[in-house]
């Protein structure tokens, strides 16, 4: 009964449907990985013949002058990145230690709400925040606020990670450790948190990844600079910020400069990114 | 071994009655203070979500008293006569973001789908990289192919064929301009993506593999397996997506400035320049003229900080642990 | 003195050495949040000895040996009440660091858990490392390889120290993480289980190791297997749902039980 003509013809639409279905899912793929190679090609044919050594060791001309280079927004995001880093990383690890030993508490379940939310705060009212609070009342625009803005981004993403990893350390280690003697805040430190450091560290390199490619809370409180930034309280360039300048801007040769400074920050960033899965590519457990 | 173990034996012995005599200690002080060092560092968060929030406010409250609730609805963007109001902003950022997920949910679906049921493990695990990679690409970068790329691309390829065959709509009239309204929501459908499809594809993937394999025995082709099985356990979850992708769209400002014109004005073509709430404040933010143009500028930004807040937490609760924790499965 | 052991049919149990009691457990009651996990549970400890605990699961064997050490409270919602005197010094009484208690006691686990971060010999020293002591390189190496002796691992392992504490096998890792409890010179030395992850080799070569430590350490061993306590214990202790049913030596146990629900569970009735 089920092989009657007018049953295998609905089969076949059936099927015919199926195939159909399974080849639209393919076509979005395709497609939505198309502006990825995209942004690279032009990334790669617009920025490369503008990388020279120039490019890496000169300053910005004066406005409307050809020539010149990056090296400042190069060093600035570096700065920036970098002191976020340490401003940033101790708070979010010890955040995350606090919710991973405490993970009942009512704080805790607070705190951990508050800092998925935070997640999702746009950048940019980061900036407006440290604007208010550190660049108008104190010292204007600085690399200070700027690092200031890139560490409260990366805190709440340090701090999941953190916790995360550390709620993977099996507890028998713990109780290992405590039944040796060991007092329990050197048990967290010494032995749990330095099983999950591996971890810890490559969900910092994923959140310094993502702030040295933000543009948007470094405008009002980084600047930006013309010069190279000599004390933590003036203005720095930055690459994100320089490219986005020279890119609106309406001089042919600093839209050619803006293609090799993305490209550059690209490469920085996707480095960064790749390095992080090619190095715990055996592990089963990653932190994204 | 006997030699060793005497002399052994002797020595444990010695150790052994020094403790007896000493007896026992009072309680460990540093607990105590590691304790509420991680507590003050976990504090910080509170601090600063709270930070944010207030000083925010504050440091629009003189834009605030000089509106009202009808900053929300004026269309009057004048700094030089020290009026203001958010309605184009917020129309552009309402706009532009659904537009966004117009383009972008479809296919996020799609790759979704792609992953976690057609295609091989290995593939899909290189494949769910790549898309991946849309998402680490920074924000400014995407600007910059969107000025010189994507914007006249679109106003040379695709306006005119819009124009053609949809221009009795009145969002496919009007001249042709690179920095518009339809560039910004293709870049924005592009940013949003990865994450709409990452989402969407933990949820999927959570889909135990005895439903897939119950409709099988049914006779389902694939499709209908996926329809029958795999899609109505992850709708709630799909909907989170969404509202992830949302959020997102609505916060994303570099990108966005660079490509949509900062025009402060409401027009229904897709094709004319517009204006987001984040955009404004990236352009307009460092020459603000007076305190109730920053002040209203603040109040813009604490606009978005509401709609962004609301917005996250409805997709929390939605998509609960998979929003934003995943992990690589063995 | 003498060993005692009171069960909960009132009857003393005389037995036929004098040894001195290390450990003394009185009217020990434990919690898991409202839950009674040990019920009235008195006995002693005698040194230098081997008591074996028995008993089918859940009994309350592990929340014993977890109370004497005091690693019960460190579960979230677990208390007990009563008092455990360790040389005439109440580790329950209220100045107690839990901490120095776990310095005189010892414990192993049920499962081998070296720290996955230090080679073996790290791992050796752990104990005395983490707690901030640090030793001339000659004097580490001397008590690692003390150590590692005592527990019958040096010969295997002498030519390796350096190598991570994982690269064991189960049997080896177990005799670790012996070596390391041994590092910090407990008095007593309480083992919950410690061969059930194992294979019939290595729990031989554990309970071989028994017989050597009692000679310098007091030894509680909890486990489930019958055979090993019939082997390896002088005294055994006999728990069912939270009390202590029958304690004895191990010879008059099994061969010749005073309560019922001892020789049922000798002989297989149950459990």
């Amino acid at each position: 009964m089920l092989n009657n003509p007018q049953q295998q013809r609905q089969n076949y639409y059936r099927n015919l449907k199926s195939k159909f279905m399974v080849g639209l899912t393919v076509a979005a793929t395709i497609v939505a990985l198309i502006p990825l190679f995209l942004v690279l090609a032009y990334l790669l044919t617009k920025g490369t013949t503008s990388i020279n050594w120039d490019f890496f060791t000169k300053m910005p001309t004066p406005v409307g002058q050809n020539g010149g280079g990056m090296a400042n927004a190069i060093m600035g995001t570096f700065e920036l990145v970098g002191i976020a880093t340490l401003i940033g990383v101790p708070i979010g690890v010890g955040a995350g230690i606090y919710l991973a030993e405490n993970r009942g508490s009512q704080l805790a379940q607070t705190i951990r709400f508050a800092a998925d939310v935070m997640m999702g705060i746009p950048t940019i009212v980061i900036g407006i925040f440290v604007y208010a609070i550190f660049v108008r009342p104190f010292y204007g625009f600085s690399t200070m606020s700027g690092a200031i803005a890139l560490a409260i981004i990366m805190i709440p993403l340090v701090t999941r990670t953190a916790e995360e990893m550390i709620l993977l350390v099996p507890h028998e280690l713990r109780e290992a450790a405590l039944a040796l003697g060991v007092p329990r805040w050197r048990t967290t430190v010494s032995v749990v948190v330095r099983t999950a450091i591996s971890g810890i560290a490559t969900g910092v390199i994923l959140a310094v990844a993502r702030v040295a490619g933000e543009t948007a809370p470094l405008l009002f409180t980084a600047f930006g600079n013309r010069f190279w930034s000599t004390s933590l309280f003036q203005p720095i360039s930055s690459l994100t910020v320089q490219v986005y300048t020279y890119a609106i801007s309406p001089f042919a040769d600093w839209q050619r400069q803006a293609w090799a400074g993305a490209l550059v920050l690209t490469a920085i960033v996707l480095a960064m990114e790749l390095g992080v899965r090619w190095v715990t590519r055996g592990s089963a457990r990653v932190a994204r | 071994m006997a030699e060793l173990a005497n002399t052994v034996t002797e020595q444990i012995a010695a150790t052994q009655s020094s403790r007896r005599t000493r007896g026992f200690g009072m309680r460990s002080v540093g607990d105590r203070a590691f304790n509420l060092t991680t507590l003050g560092l976990a504090l910080v968060i509170l601090a600063l979500l709270f930070g944010v929030t207030i000083d925010l406010f504050v440091n629009a409250l003189p834009s605030i008293r000089a509106f009202g609730l009808h900053f929300l609805i004026s269309t009057d963007w004048d700094p030089t006569n020290d009026q203001y109001g958010a309605l184009p902003f917020i129309y552009g950022t309402v706009v532009s973001s659904l537009l966004a997920l117009l383009i972008a949910v479809p296919l996020a679906l799609g790759v979704a789908l792609c992953l976690s049921e057609m295609a091989p493990a290995w593939l899909s695990h290189k494949l769910g990289f790549l898309v991946e990679l849309l998402a680490a690409i920074p924000s400014v970068v995407y600007g910059l192919w969107g000025v010189f790329v994507l914007g006249p691309w679109l106003r040379d390829h695709v306006d005119p064929i819009l124009a053609k065959y949809l221009g009795f709509l009145p969002f496919f009239q009007g001249p042709h301009i690179s920095v518009s309204m339809l560039t910004a929501a293709v870049i924005l459908a592009i940013m949003i993506l990865p994450y709409v499809s990452a989402v969407c594809t933990d949820v999927f993937r959570v889909v135990p593999q005895t439903q897939r394999e119950a409709a099988f025995a049914l006779g389902a082709t694939k499709w209908e397996m996926v329809r029958m099985a795999v899609l109505p356990f992850g709708v709630s979850g799909v909907i989170g997506a969404v509202i992830l992708g949302l959020g997102r769209a609505l916060g994303e400002t570099i990108a966005v400035a660079m490509v949509i014109g900062n025009r402060p004005e409401i027009s229904a073509s897709v094709f004319m320049p517009s204006s987001t709430l984040a955009s404004v404040i990236a352009n307009e933010f460092v020459e603000a003229t007076s305190n109730l143009n920053l002040a209203a500028l603040v109040e813009l930004g604490l606009v978005l900080l509401v709609l962004g807040l609301i917005l996250n937490v409805a997709a929390r609760t939605l998509v609960y642990s998979t929003t934003q924790r995943r992990f690589k499965g063995k | 003195m003498g060993n005692a052991g009171i069960g909960t049919s009132g009857k003393v149990i005389k037995l036929r050495q004098s040894m001195p009691d290390k450990v003394i457990v009185r009217h020990l009651y434990a919690f898991f949040n409202k839950a009674e996990a040990l019920r009235d549970v008195s006995l002693n400890f005698a040194e230098n000895r081997v008591t074996a605990i028995i008993g089918p699961s859940g009994c309350g064997k592990s929340t014993l040996v977890r109370c004497i050490n005091r690693m019960h409270e460190v579960i979230p919602g677990a208390t007990c009440t009563g008092d455990i005197i360790l040389d005439g010094d109440n580790i329950y009484a209220p100045t107690v660091d839990p901490v120095e208690v776990r310095r005189r006691i010892g414990m192993v686990f049920q499962k081998p858990t070296p720290f996955p971060t230090m080679s073996i010999e790290d791992n050796v020293a752990a104990g005395l490392k983490l707690n901030g002591i640090t030793l001339s390189r000659a004097d580490r190496d001397r008590l690692v390889e003390q150590s590692l002796r005592r527990s019958a691992l040096w010969e295997e392992v002498k030519d390796r120290l350096g190598r991570p504490g994982a690269s064991l096998s189960g049997g080896q890792q177990q005799r670790l993480c012996v070596a390391r409890a041994l590092a910090v010179e407990p008095e007593v030395l309480l083992m919950d289980e410690p061969c059930s992850a194992l294979d019939p080799i290595s729990t031989a070569r554990i309970e071989e190791l028994l017989l050597e430590l009692k000679e310098s350490y007091t030894i509680i061993i909890v486990t489930h297997n019958m055979q090993q306590a019939a082997r390896c214990s002088d005294y055994t202790a006999f728990m069912y749902a939270g009390d202590l049913i029958e304690f004895g030596e191990t010879k008059q146990i099994f061969t010749n039980p005073t309560r019922r629900e001892t020789e049922d569970y000798i002989t297989g009735r149950f459990g």
